[in-house]
């Protein structure tokens, strides 16, 4: 059963163990990032969940979906995305960016079965997506690419490079994804340095925009939807969200973009989400198997 | 090792007119080679940064066009579109100046193409100072340094017209990413259509026990010069071909350090990290003798002709002369 097609109660369920999962991963790896990991919970579960056809038992499937996290640093988000799906056991997630485990700081291909491409330098995985994409396009292979960005990326001189080549070969199999949750690490992107008004920047390039609420599973779907049917172009679907969003004290602060809970504040935030750092802790040791994690009616 | 070992292949160079070699463009041998992959295997695809006609890859975007990728001018997308075809099983093949192929997309090198270890295939057109008038912007003297500091590249360094096809050729059965780098103007060609080519496995050019010169590129050819200048003096100068500078053949060195007991490396590249650093850090570990390094001592280029260029830089047959007469006499303990 490659694509889940997970109903939307039960998407709303996962993404609330995933958030989980983030937080106590980052509370035993002292280590990591919290905010981005955090505000594309909701549309990294969409995709693993309902939108992409991906198999963690055939990680060779030529007519899986190719997806490509751009923004490596959110591994926390990528790492129990994989695990609840499948891709190896909720257990490996406290090993995170350990010398023992195989989870890497930023993903690495050799380390974690599963990965496509290793990544971690901004600015990058569109253009792999592309390659990607068109190489599918060549092979008459009706896959899609799907490819998350952050929206301080969108400052790389890069992502636009790719997004002219996306255009002008006219890649309507090419998705792309990004979190905007307005914050970056050294503060309001628009401080930073302003990408405004984005969704006119990427139209501009011959790109089809969708936006919607990053944290609405229903209008993430949509989303989706829009860009699936969507002919002769590329597609971007701009997430609108809140950096740390699910954690009271992470929410719409810059501050949380690169570092991790100490072992009390992920004690308050899984307070928040509804579990603690000890049973939480309990489920990630107890799954030591290769497959879709428990759901939370059972297991919570 | 035994000193008797014999020498495989054999010499190459004493059937070639080094008073007037025939002249043919590395770079066709590059667009030429494409052309034989395209026709033998159809994963392989061709990407160019605007400039087909430069790099010759023309020649395959003719016979194939449907295999065949305009980027643009846009070099740090080039390689990591070539790592997304790559990581859906084509072999991507992408072709620009190697001044941009190494240094303005080295991030995208590094991270994307070598850390995930895809074979993609980087063609740095325009190689050394021989590209002349263009001047120091678009002479490339730093790409050994630069690709060889990086985890699972191989560095490949053709000295002519064949053996850059036939190095594109073998780059296709690589599993590893693999960056080939070649000229711009016609340079002699010193080995032919049967001369062997395995990437890693260095050719001896010439025999010879006094010293040995290791070359690659278009300085094989001013090797074999100097060391035709030696034998009149009754000095045996071993010239061998170190093609490929990652990984390097270190047998060969080892073999010629211990038989010869001087070297001197030669390359159309800056003196930092190049094939002479290579070659030095396989002679200090294993057999310490006398070095001495003909390339370019740090500094940019500039306009100029090939010939004048390459005399001004000190990278001609009358430098390595006179670097094997330094060697000699630090051989001999003067």
């Amino acid at each position: 059963m490659p694509r889940l097609d997970t109903g939307i109660e039960a998407l709303r369920e996962r993404a609330l163990m995933v958030r989980r999962d983030i937080i106590t991963l980052l509370a035993r790896a002292q280590s990591g990032h919290s905010g981005g990991p955090l505000s594309s919970a909701d549309l990294g579960t969409v995709l693993f969940f309902h939108e992409m056809n991906v198999d963690p038992d055939r990680l060779d499937d030529p007519g899986r979906d190719l997806w490509h996290f751009s923004i490596g640093h959110v591994t926390p988000v990528i790492y129990s995305l994989m695990a609840e799906r499948g891709y190896f056991p909720l257990r490996d997630l406290l090993g995170f960016r350990s010398f023992e485990g195989h989870l890497q700081g930023h993903p690495s291909k050799h380390d974690t079965p599963g990965i496509e491409i290793s990544s971690g330098s901004l600015g990058q995985g569109l253009s792999v997506s592309c390659g990607m994409a068109l190489g599918s396009r060549m092979d008459g292979n009706p896959r899609r690419v799907y490819c998350v960005m952050g929206d301080g990326e969108q400052q790389e001189g890069q992502v636009w490079e790719a997004a002219m080549f996306a255009a002008h070969y006219k890649l309507d199999n090419l998705c792309g994804v990004i979190d905007y949750n307005r914050k970056q690490i050294d503060g309001d992107v628009q401080d930073v340095i302003g990408i405004a008004p984005l969704g006119d920047k990427w139209r501009s390039f011959g790109w089809h925009v969708v936006e919607c609420d990053g944290h609405d599973v229903e209008g993430i779907l949509r989303a989706f939807d829009e860009a699936r049917a969507t002919r002769g172009r590329p597609s971007v679907i701009l997430a609108h969200t809140v950096m740390g969003k699910g954690v009271s004290f992470m929410e719409d602060d810059y501050r949380w973009h690169g570092v991790p809970p100490k072992p009390e504040q992920a004690e308050q935030a899984l307070r928040e989400l509804g579990t603690s750092l000890p049973e939480w802790t309990k489920r990630l040791e107890s799954h030591a198997a290769k497959a879709i994690a428990p759901s939370a009616n059972g297991a919570a | 090792m035994s000193k008797t070992a014999p020498m495989s292949p054999p010499p190459r160079a004493a059937t070639i007119d080094l008073a007037k070699p025939e002249m043919k463009r590395t770079r066709e041998g590059f667009g030429h080679g494409l052309v034989d992959l395209g026709e033998r295997n159809p994963n392989v695809v061709v990407l160019v940064g605007d400039l087909s006609g430069s790099t010759n890859v023309n020649f395959f975007a003719e016979r194939f066009p449907d295999r065949f990728v305009q980027v643009g001018i846009a070099e740090q997308n080039m390689m990591c579109v070539a790592a997304g075809l790559a990581a859906v099983g084509k072999i991507p093949y992408l072709a620009t100046y190697g001044a941009f192929a190494s240094c303005r997309s080295a991030d995208q090198m590094r991270v994307t193409v070598a850390y995930t270890d895809l074979p993609v295939k980087i063609g740095g057109a325009h190689g050394g100072i021989s590209v002349g008038p263009d001047g120091a912007t678009h002479q490339a003297m730093e790409e050994i340094a630069i690709v060889r500091s990086i985890p699972n590249m191989r560095m490949i360094v053709p000295c002519d017209y064949y053996e850059t096809r036939k190095a594109t050729v073998a780059a296709a059965d690589d599993p590893h990413p693999v960056y080939i780098r070649f000229g711009r103007e016609p340079v002699p060609v010193v080995t032919d259509a049967e001369t062997p080519f395995t990437i890693g496995k260095a050719n001896t050019m010439r025999e010879g026990r006094d010293l040995a010169i290791m070359a690659c590129g278009v300085m094989v050819y001013e090797a074999l010069v100097a060391a035709q200048a030696l034998a009149a003096k009754g000095i045996e100068a071993r010239v061998i071909n170190l093609h490929t500078l990652k990984p390097i053949d270190a047998p060969v060195i080892v073999r010629a350090a211990e038989e010869c007991g001087a070297i001197v490396t030669a390359e159309e590249h800056q003196i930092h990290g190049g094939l002479g650093g290579a070659v030095a850090e396989v002679v200090v570990r294993t057999r310490p003798v006398p070095m001495e390094f003909v390339a370019v001592h740090d500094r940019f280029g500039r306009s100029g002709k090939q010939d004048e260029l390459m005399a001004a830089f000190g990278i001609k047959s009358p430098d390595i002369l006179r670097a094997a007469e330094r060697v000699l006499a630090r051989k001999r303990g003067g």
